[in-house]
């Protein structure tokens, strides 16, 4: 190799540009998007709230107190007001993100990591493995998710724990059914058959060619499913089958404060404001990503 | 068109056959058989070894989903815990009024979503097509519980304008009265699917717009509302599947607005059951509504076969 790049004449032009790499260009074209910008800001800042919350909440979220019960924002000291047990509404706001988060994360990284398995497996093997996977999917995909994984966590019985687990298991099929959509497709292409040609064993591909470019639409569509993890766990929360009182959480928040709604309107909508805020965001950003990296709905 | 169907109808048996599976396991996710909770405490074990024979809770699992399955064909769903009655006369009148409910908003937001949609395709990246984008992602991200919730404090707390919960009683008060109890919940369920709706109306009927053939059409003379048939014409397919997707997530939405607004459907139905742990009704009603999301993919993929004919050969070759 040296003997022959020294044998070369020295090159006369030096400065052709080094081809830059797809997630450069993804990550440019981000930057330039005010929109994405924003909303990674605001969900930062959520984020960051809900990790320092024992720092930043100015009460403890669940002392409670007759005297202080539903007094509306800015009453003595209690910012956003207090609620139907008279705790301190901005605490259980900043401590409600951890579980709101944390419910809207959990579901969607398992479900991505065991449904976009099982999809790769399915698209990438075919014939019965595919018939097999698939079908199993499309049975799960005949109930609408959001009574499934109420089904699921009624029939469980509540509490976190079996949200979480219903969360994930309404999450695998439809990334599952777009892993092997895309595998698919991926499994088609010249390139693979290409190194098919040139030796590559199976597992070979499927790590350097098939693996390389199906995480990236998958993890598109894993962050579209955020904000519906988000919405769909409070939603349990809000049916009494997620997050379990005395715990702060948006969702649980909203449907306690519910009943007071004649009495503290406004701070029976701020939890609500709260999930709305992180799920538009997340959408908006989750739009932004699958813009920059040209992605087809 | 009828072989079709037929090849559809085949396809979707062991589908139905797996929604029953699934349905059928959920009771037995909970602690303890099914029977268990309406055993008192202090029976003898004898009798309560023979209630469970009684019921064949005491046969292996596979002869109980058989036995179980057999009951459910023939309209058997058991009998509510609590209530005392038969799971399928409490499903059917709060299927009738969540229906109801659903038919309004899916008419009302594939009317209003269409039409935006369009709209925003036909002008795209103009102010009109962003503002309509904007509120597509808003609509998406609302949760219809705390919409539902909002909408009650201005309409109802605050302006008292229409009644906050309940469907009075259709069979007394005046047609006027009745559609003021369906108001708020029909737009609380309809606008998430607003949003939906409009932004994929507007990616299909942009991409058709961006189409060869549209030009063609202009070129030839035709009026833009000619031209539209056609855009209209191949845009139908694609999001008659879309809105097909929707009824489904509505009637899951539908859980819990119909909790907001104490609407007495299906949705109702599941918070009641879940909280009195009555499973059979659980089951049910969870069965009930799976299977008709079943009939409604069968029905979607007919009606889109119906209006694309290039879709039977697609159809058959992919699956």
């Amino acid at each position: 190799m040296n003997i022959l790049t020294s044998a070369l004449p020295a090159p006369a032009i030096v400065a052709v540009p080094r081809p830059r790499g797809f997630w450069y260009g993804v990550v440019q074209r981000l930057s330039r998007d005010p929109v994405t910008l924003i909303c990674a800001a605001i969900l930062l800042a959520i984020i960051l709230i809900a990790i320092f919350a024992p720092y930043l909440a100015p009460y403890d979220p669940t002392k409670q107190s007759v005297a202080l019960r539903l007094k509306p924002p800015g009453y003595q000291g209690h910012w956003l007001g207090t609620d139907e047990l008279g705790r301190d509404m901005m605490s259980r706001l900043i401590y409600g993100g951890r579980y709101s988060l944390f419910m809207g994360f959990l579901p969607v990284f398992v479900a991505t990591l065991i449904g976009g398995t099982l999809g790769i497996i399915a698209g990438y093997a075919g014939g019965w493995l595919n018939s097999v996977i698939m079908r199993v999917i499309d049975v799960f995909y005949a109930f609408p998710s959001v009574l499934l994984a109420v089904a699921i966590s009624g029939a469980l019985g509540g509490g976190t724990a079996n949200g979480l687990l219903a969360l994930c298991l309404i999450f695998i099929p439809p990334v599952a059914r777009v892993a092997e959509s895309v595998t698919m497709q991926i499994r088609t292409h010249d390139f693979v058959e290409a190194a098919r040609v040139t030796g590559a064993g199976f597992f070979q591909i499927l790590w350097g060619q098939v693996l390389a470019n199906v995480t990236g639409p998958i993890l598109v569509y894993a962050s579209s499913l955020i904000s519906i993890s988000i919405i769909i766990a409070s939603g349990l929360s809000f049916l009494g089958l997620g997050v379990t009182p005395p715990n702060a959480e948006w969702g649980l928040m909203l449907s306690a404060l519910r009943q007071s709604v004649y009495v503290a309107p406004v701070n029976a909508i701020l939890p609500g404001v709260m999930i709305f805020i992180t799920s538009i965001c997340f959408n908006l950003m989750s739009d932004g990503i699958r813009t920059a990296m040209n992605v087809k709905n | 068109m009828l072989q079709f169907t037929a090849r559809r109808l085949g396809y979707i048996f062991p589908i139905a056959i797996g929604v029953t599976l699934i349905c059928f396991i959920l009771t037995y996710l909970a602690p303890g058989d099914p029977i268990s909770a309406i055993i008192p405490d202090n029976t003898p074990p004898d009798v309560a070894a023979q209630i469970r024979a009684a019921y064949g809770f005491d046969k292996p699992l596979p002869m109980q989903y058989l036995i179980w399955l057999g009951r459910v064909v023939t309209g058997d769903l058991g009998v509510s815990l609590t209530t005392r009655r038969a799971v399928l006369s409490e499903i059917i009148p709060a299927c009738i009024n969540t229906f109801k409910l659903a038919g309004g908003a899916i008419f009302l937001s594939c009317f209003i979503g269409i039409l935006l949609g369009t709209l925003a395709a036909y002008r795209q990246g103009k102010l009109s097509d962003r503002a309509i984008s904007s509120v597509g992602i808003a609509a998406m991200s609302v949760p219809q519980y705390w919409l539902g919730t909002s909408l009650v404090i201005i309409f109802a707390v605050q302006l008292g304008m229409l009644p906050a919960t309940g469907m009075g009683n259709p069979s007394v008060d005046p047609f006027s009265k009745t559609m003021s109890y369906m108001i708020l919940p029909m737009i609380t369920l309809a606008v998430s699917h607003i949003g939906v709706i409009a932004r994929s109306v507007r990616s299909t009927v942009g991409e058709i717009l961006q189409q060869d053939f549209i030009e063609a059409l202009y070129a030839k003379g035709l009026t833009p509302a000619r031209v539209f048939i056609h855009v209209a014409k191949n845009a139908a397919p694609p999001i008659l599947a879309i809105i097909g997707l929707q009824v489904a997530n509505l009637l899951g939405g539908s859980i819990l607005v119909e909790t907001v607004f104490a609407w007495p459907g299906t949705g109702s139905l599941l918070n009641s059951a879940i909280f009195m742990r009555d499973l059979p009704l659980l089951q049910g009603t969870i069965l009930v509504l799976a299977m008709f999301f079943v009939v409604t993919n069968l029905a979607v993929d007919v009606l889109q076969m119906a209006l694309d004919p290039r879709m039977k050969n697609a159809r058959a070759g992919s699956r």
